[in-house]
């Protein structure tokens, strides 16, 4: 049940007037600088992400053979532009949008599925716990880039290849946070006592489990972003992600190397963006942590 | 003697697993509409069980139940799905030891009352609140307005308690199960909750069973006393005359061990020895180890239950025994 956010706007009361839980990790995130900024960066990313083609930028995929590997600071072309010419700033516009997808899509999606089997299996318990974790376990195995490269390189290169090796590969380690959180709470004496005031099995999974083990997953699942945005970039600089021309950090990163000496500055766009990305992401999402914890 | 609310009837509860227990051995017990008894006994002896049975909270495959349970005309142990749901909460509600833990923390408290309100009533949100309301006037809590949007952590043990015990009312219960529910407390705020309980038991007219270790606490807020043992009961009557003239020696052993006429330095009395475990069926007295009157005909058989009055009893071979000077 949504019961959480029907309170009025926050007074100035003295007193703990009770507010809604979301609106107190707001004000508490919007008193915090770094996650600020972190946010700021995050929302510029996705929203120039979202409305590329409405920015005014040049075709991301016109080359010119005459405007190669122009210094960042050209008239036309701020951000220089790349080993065929095209521009830079388009083309990291539009592959933010490549890359932000693939960075976000396997974990929303594994964030479902991994937190559906876990929940399951650690409030079920028993063999089907078993059968789950046992499962799970024998990816975890592999390190989590070599199994995308290995998931990725049978499947072949291409977005939803790449979709789907990096869902697999997130789907163990949130299957298991949902799991341990799960099997915690299911013991604790609110799971009894909504009980032995008459909630049947699925009311006591829907609102009192689902409720208390949704944000633990949810802010794990925020940090893996960063990770998954590195593997997708990862993916496509070794060449079986995302396939040229198409725009992608990662892939240009790969193009752009041979061009280090010619322009170093231009070459190292993407690594950076990646760089500030990730950074911004694990920030941001340590941020949510912190003032998700009422408790402390 | 007033309607039957609860009637008990040979109960046993077993543990299967790693390891049985006999947690619960034929345990018969006796509850009118309106009447509060309190079950005393120190840890393991059956007392939460026995609660938990009431409300069918053990875990089903790991748990073997015999016997019969009747609450007002409800044959409690066949009860499943939705009618198991409707029986919970709205005939029979618990009131938890730890309140801070029996209340979900991602939920405010009036959110609570109000789903578990709407659950048994089929009404609307508005409604449901405006009720959650007035179940926090009515267990007296300051400013019920504002604690209604409050979340567990930012209240205090004895006002969590107060919403548990808000919480368990709500519905309107013919009978209120309390286990320890001032164990958590401090003990200022402890006579507030019995005091609280007490007067509200009167003023819904509703059976409470109340599962406590400490006799002051029984005698402050039940007309009977029920002395649980090993998953029996050894001695059951009214507060007065289990208080004033207690006829089992595990009875007289739990009124001697206390720190009243004392002097310091002097050593406690308490019963020596531990409860037994429990992992076969008691076929003899289970407090003879520990008895100091325990003969060998104690040994050999189960104690006869001397009945003296229609609802007195007591399972002990002494039970006639004059009282012994302590």
């Amino acid at each position: 049940m949504a019961i959480v956010d029907t309170a009025p706007p926050v007074t100035a009361a003295p007193a703990p007037a009770g507010t809604g839980y979301w609106s107190g990790v707001l004000s508490r995130m919007l008193r915090d600088p770094l996650t600020l900024v972190c946010l700021s960066v995050v929302l510029a990313l996705v929203l120039s992400a979202i409305f590329a083609p409405w920015l005014g930028l040049a075709d991301p995929f016109k080359g010119s053979m005459i405007q190669r590997l122009k210094p960042i600071g050209t008239p036309g072309h701020i951000l220089g532009t790349d080993e065929q010419g095209r521009d830079m700033l388009a083309r990291l516009v539009y592959g933010g949008r490549l890359t932000l997808f693939i960075g976000l899509m396997p974990v929303v999606l594994a964030f479902f599925i991994g937190g559906f089997l876990g929940i399951v299996a650690g409030y079920v318990g028993g063999l089907l716990n078993t059968l789950i974790m046992r499962t799970v376990d024998v990816f975890f195995a592999f390190p989590s880039v070599l199994l995308a490269i290995a998931i990725s390189g049978a499947l072949g290169a291409g977005i939803v290849n790449s979709l789907v090796s990096l869902t697999i590969v997130f789907i163990p380690p949130i299957t298991r946070i949902a799991e341990a959180v799960t099997s915690g709470v299911r013991a604790l004496d609110y799971i009894e006592a909504a009980r032995a005031s008459g909630a049947g099995t699925l009311t006591v999974i829907r609102v009192h489990v689902i409720g208390n083990v949704l944000s633990p997953i949810f802010v794990y699942a925020t940090s893996l972003t960063s990770v998954c945005m590195i593997l997708a970039a990862g993916l496509s600089f070794l060449g079986i992600g995302v396939r040229p021309p198409e725009p992608e950090w990662g892939l240009m990163l790969n193009t752009l190397r041979s061009a280090i000496y010619v322009n170093p500055w231009v070459s190292a766009l993407p690594g950076l963006l990646i760089f500030v990305t990730s950074l911004c992401l694990n920030l941001l999402s340590d941020g949510v942590r912190s003032a998700m914890n009422v408790r402390d | 003697m007033k309607e039957s609310l609860v009637d008990i009837q040979n109960l046993d509860v077993r543990f299967t697993g790693a390891r049985t227990v006999h947690a619960i051995n034929d345990l018969t017990l006796n509850l009118g509409q309106g009447e509060t008894l309190a079950l005393l006994g120190e840890s393991g002896s059956g007392k939460s069980v026995t609660l938990k049975t009431l409300l069918r909270l053990l875990p089903p495959k790991r748990t073997e139940i015999g016997g019969k349970i009747q609450v007002n005309g409800t044959d409690v142990l066949t009860l499943s799905g939705k009618a198991l749901q409707q029986y919970r909460g709205a005939e029979v509600s618990m009131v938890f030891q730890e309140p801070a833990l029996a209340l979900d923390p991602v939920y405010s408290v009036g959110a609570q009352i109000a789903e578990a309100v709407r659950r048994h009533k089929g009404i609307s949100r508005d409604e449901a609140m405006s009720t959650a309301l007035d179940m926090l006037r009515r267990v007296r809590i300051p400013s019920p307005e504002r604690r209604l949007r409050n979340f567990p952590h930012e209240l205090s043990g004895g006002m969590l308690q107060r919403v548990m015990i808000a919480l368990a009312l709500a519905c309107r219960p013919r009978l209120l199960l309390a286990d320890e529910p001032t164990t958590a407390l401090d003990a200022t705020v402890q006579i507030q909750i019995l005091l609280l309980l007490r007067e509200l038991q009167r003023e819904f007219g509703m059976g409470v069973i109340f599962v406590t270790h400490d006799i002051g606490v029984a005698v402050e807020v039940s007309e009977r006393i029920a002395v649980m043992y090993a998953g029996q009961i050894v001695e059951e009557g009214t507060t007065q005359e289990v208080i004033k003239d207690p006829r089992h020696p595990y009875t007289r052993g739990l009124m001697a061990a206390n720190l009243h006429g004392v002097a310091r330095g002097e050593r406690l009395n308490a019963i020596p020895g531990a409860p037994p475990s429990l992992e076969t069926r008691p076929a003899a007295c289970s407090f003879a180890p520990r008895c100091p009157l325990a003969e060998d005909a104690c040994r050999a058989t189960l104690p006869p239950v001397h009945v003296p009055s229609p609802r007195r009893r007591i399972a002990c071979i002494h039970a006639n025994a004059p009282v012994s000077a302590e």
